[in-house]
């Protein structure tokens, strides 16, 4: 380095500084892709992602037509991401944006169900993940479509890379082009 | 424009360019804002399924987005400083520091303010939020280690290498709700996706765009305020400040009693004045 000027060398410092902290970041960051997750996918629970018993977050749209309630709060209804589906149950409050078509984080544990003996992830809270989309009541009854609105694009498997999913729809009808 | 340029960057020019240039600044952002909050509020319909709380976006996405330009200018302002060991820069990175924090930290308060009813919790330790909770830990540190140091000139550059460090931070915050799952929903204007096909209704978007053009106005009216006052607090021996500031109500900047020490001054800078002070053989007056 001692060709270089002392303001070369400075320069050099934070040239090194900035790209060296952005590359372990970097590194960092893809190599524990997984813990940055906020939740799990249907698909990456039935791929067996998760620890049997384990608390944990599990994120996708609310599936139409299958939200029942039952006596009291209880709740039974089928979360699904671009491509599975897993029966979920729940007793407690609903956000005020809790409804069918719309995404939704719960948080619980993977079980049986008591009544049907099947898989189902009993969640002990449930949020609403609202999407990127704004717009007047009017505009929104314009594009309402049998399938609801809302992409599970938002919803990434551990297993697949988040680009094949980009914008893609639950079903064809499900994204109506905006005006 | 070269020339312009360096003569901009010596402290006596830039204060008598700011003095120009901030009152203009800080009325147009204010009147953007005051427009563009009359129209999110009142003209703006409400939301198909958030309703009303939607209008939090107002305040909300400028806040956001100031906190991450803010860093990004300051590391910018950093860089300067430690290559070509300019003052004006140094100065720059200090008088940021506080602004960003202050825009971040409203960015935060907002969106709990909007998550509780919203999603149904003030608070999530997703991506999105975490990242943007880091950001005003470094905006803070940054803050601190200002204050850490009594020389003026070793307190800003090692701000500057901390917002050098930090700066990673800001793409990692915008990026976060595209690269992992999170509950905070993606960008709907800050994106190259949302620019082709735009999510949000035009008669939504309008006050935004006044909002966001507002505070940014309004953050460089601020920040050349508080570049003055850095300039003039380590100037203040200068021949130039006894000329172009002493005679204005400015003067208190150099007062012996702090208690009486102009309203535009920041307890942070009274406070760097009092060390200073002990090392310098003449008072101002």
């Amino acid at each position: 380095m001692s060709g270089l000027s002392k303001r070369q060398k400075r320069m050099a410092a934070v040239l090194v500084l900035v790209l060296g902290v952005g590359g372990a970041a970097f590194l960092g960051f893809t190599a524990f892709s997984k813990n940055m997750m906020y939740f799990y996918t249907p698909s990456d629970l039935l791929a067996g992602a998760a620890k049997e018993g384990a608390t944990l977050q599990l994120g996708g749209l609310v599936e139409k037509g299958s939200l029942r309630r039952e006596d009291g709060l209880k709740i039974v209804f089928v979360m699904a991401d671009c491509e599975k589906q897993m029966p979920v149950r729940y007793e407690g409050i609903l956000p005020d944006l809790f409804r069918e078509g719309q995404g939704v984080v719960a948080t619980g544990k993977l079980g049986i169900d008591p009544v049907t003996g099947e898989r189902t992830f009993v969640a002990s809270q449930i949020l609403a993940k609202h999407d990127e989309n704004y717009m007047p009541p009017q505009v929104a009854a314009s594009l309402k479509t049998a399938d609801g609105k809302h992409s599970c694009a938002p919803f990434k498997s551990l297993g697949r890379p988040a680009e094949n999913l980009a914008g893609k729809p639950m079903t064809a009808a499900a994204e109506a082009p905006r005006s | 424009m070269w020339t312009w340029f360096h003569r901009l960057a010596s402290p006596p020019s830039f204060y008598r360019f700011a003095d120009r240039l901030a009152p203009w600044l800080l009325g147009l952002g204010l009147l953007l804002l005051a427009v563009g909050c009359y129209g999110g509020l009142f003209i703006a319909p409400a939301d198909y399924q958030q309703g009303d709380a939607f209008r939090v976006i107002y305040v909300h996405v400028p806040a956001a987005a100031l906190s991450l330009f803010v860093y990004v200018l300051m590391a910018v302002a950093g860089a300067i400083a430690l290559v070509w060991r300019m003052k004006l820069a140094e100065c720059a990175v200090v008088a940021a520091a506080p602004i960003g924090a202050s825009f971040t930290a409203l960015a935060l308060v907002t969106g709990m303010l909007w998550g509780k009813p919203t999603w149904g919790a003030y608070w999530v330790w997703d991506a999105r939020l975490t990242s943007e909770l880091v950001l005003l830990f470094l905006y803070l540190g940054v803050i601190g280690l200002n204050q850490a140091y009594s020389d003026a000139r070793t307190a800003a550059r090692a701000c500057a290498w901390l917002a050098l460090v930090g700066v990673v931070n800001v793409p990692i915050v915008h990026y976060s709700v595209q690269w992992w799952n999170s509950l905070h929903q993606g960008s709907t204007i800050l994106s190259l996706e949302a620019v082709r096909d735009p999510k949000i209704s035009s008669s939504m978007l309008w006050p935004l765009l006044l909002t966001l053009s507002g505070s940014f106005a309004f953050f460089f009216a601020v920040w050349l305020r508080r570049l003055q006052n850095e300039v003039v607090a380590r100037e203040r021996g200068a021949n130039w400040v006894r000329d172009c500031v002493l005679q204005a109500p400015l003067a208190a900047v150099s007062n012996e009693q702090s208690g009486m020490t102009g309203p535009e001054l920041d307890p942070s800078m009274q406070s760097r004045q009092g060390r200073q002070r002990h090392g310098e053989p003449r008072g101002a007056d």
